[in-house]
């Protein structure tokens, strides 16, 4: 029986597993932290249709609890090497996997909005990222900072994203989307909450995010403006006020506002230790680069080693569960030949 | 005789706009063509916040042969750069107002000089 590892234990590493494992192979599925979901276990609800996220991921690990899966919490892969028979993986609990193929779905990283010094991410208490903004919609609680409910929160697009100045060109594609759904979420809970969403372009690209959007509008009265915002700054009284320009008016524009949520993008993981010692190659994007952009999507420059998920791409969670199935496919076609 | 008078076009007439200007600025500095119009220069403008000057703006109507208040407007800018600092395109805003200036002054130049011929 053939043997996978899976590095990653998120959303696409476990699907991928369960895959493979109904494919009929061995399957290791490692992962750094102390259980598995990754990002996805830090989400409140689900675009377009508002599905409840640990809903989602509990299905997904339910289907992955296989007798050929062997999960490995707590650690994380320290190097790996390809040989003759496939690959050595070393592993920070000081033990080595030996593996026909491996399979990298290492995930993405959040950006740094710190980065961003303009908007004062980590000095002012009430500009938050949103996982921020998803862990406070997640448990209910969307008090400031001083224990109050904010009378207007504010949502920046493309923090991190579409911005030659962090070296970050491409859209993180989820981030337009999240905000609508954050902004509906908000005033679910509470009504009296003015929601804005400055924004560059509004890209809505899968099905039932447009109509989305103009609930957003119709129903939750959440208000979009076009236009990014320049600069972030704490008043005396501990608001925030906020600058852009009102492009579709052509003056710019100043706003007080509560809470400042930048729609932080997603960032590569692909400068871990193993992929560089595999030599993995990379887009210009930074993520994991495929050998045929159509045809084979999950494959590697690296004969053996695939990838899934959003350690290739930006992606959102269907495209990325449907997208480790598709790297299932790809290893059982490798191995079929 | 009444007072009526045909009122000019509010209308772009793209093809009736001369591109020489546009054309020497596209030149000079070609990162201008990637403006995606967000505004972050307009929004960081120590200028456009006091007097009529909107770089944003000015760059969209630059691009479109739309020169009258390109030419009103483009000496209001102090050159400080903080538009080129935020710009998440890597425009050089700043020598794009350099360069239409000296367009300009081209421009005017070479209209002197076919005055002086006729």
């Amino acid at each position: 029986m053939k043997h996978i590892a899976i590095i990653g234990g998120g959303p696409a590493g476990i699907e991928s597993a369960a895959s493979l494992a109904q494919l009929g192979y061995r399957v290791s599925l490692i992962e750094k932290s102390a259980e598995l979901g990754g990002h996805l276990s830090q989400m409140f609800t689900l675009f377009p249709d508002g599905r409840n996220a640990a809903e989602v991921l509990s299905e997904l690990i339910a289907h992955a609890r296989q007798k050929n899966i062997n999960v490995m919490l707590n650690t994380e892969v320290i190097d790996a090497q390809r040989n003759l028979s496939g690959f050595t993986i070393t592993l920070s609990n000081q033990k080595t996997v030996t593996a026909d193929a491996l399979l990298i779905a290492t995930g993405f990283r959040l950006f740094n909005v710190a980065r961003k010094e303009e908007y004062g991410y980590g000095i002012y208490k009430n500009v938050i990222n949103s996982l921020q903004m998803e862990k406070k919609l997640r448990t209910g609680d969307l008090t400031m900072a001083n224990g109050q409910m904010p009378k207007r929160v504010v949502f920046l697009h493309c923090v991190g994203s579409r911005d030659e100045k962090v070296g970050n060109n491409y859209c993180s594609k989820v981030c337009c989307v999240t905000a609508v759904k954050q902004a509906i979420e908000i005033k679910k809970m509470n009504p009296e909450i003015e929601t804005f969403c400055f924004y560059m372009d509004i890209r809505m690209f899968g099905p039932y995010y447009e109509e989305l959007y103009r609930e957003a509008q119709e129903k939750w009265k959440v208000v979009f403006v076009r236009g990014k915002i320049s600069e972030a700054a704490e008043n005396i009284d501990g608001r925030l006020q906020i600058k852009a320009e009102d492009t579709l008016i052509g003056k710019p524009l100043r706003m007080q506002c509560d809470m400042l949520v930048a729609m932080a993008g997603m960032e590569s993981t692909a400068d871990a230790k193993f992929a560089q010692t595999l030599n993995v190659a990379r887009g210009l994007n930074r993520f994991y680069s495929s050998t045929d952009n159509y045809l084979r999507y999950n494959n590697t420059n690296v004969e053996g080693v695939f990838t899934a998920g959003t350690c290739t791409a930006p992606m959102n969670i269907i495209d990325t569960i449907a997208n480790a199935r598709a790297a299932a496919l790809s290893i059982h076609q490798y191995f079929s030949k | 005789m009444w007072g009526y008078s045909i009122a000019k076009s509010q209308s772009i007439v793209y093809d009736q706009n001369d591109r020489t200007i546009i054309n020497y600025v596209l030149e000079q500095e070609p990162s201008l063509r990637t403006c995606m119009a967000c505004g972050g220069c307009t929004s960081t403008c120590s200028a456009g916040n006091l007097v009529p000057f909107n770089i944003r703006r000015l760059n969209t109507l630059l691009q479109r042969g739309e020169y009258s208040q390109v030419k009103k407007e483009i000496y209001n800018c102090m050159l400080c750069g903080k538009c080129t600092i935020v710009c998440p395109r890597g425009v050089n805003i700043r020598n794009v107002v350099l360069k239409t200036r000296e367009a300009i002054m081209n421009s005017e130049k070479s209209d002197a000089n076919d005055t002086n011929a006729i």
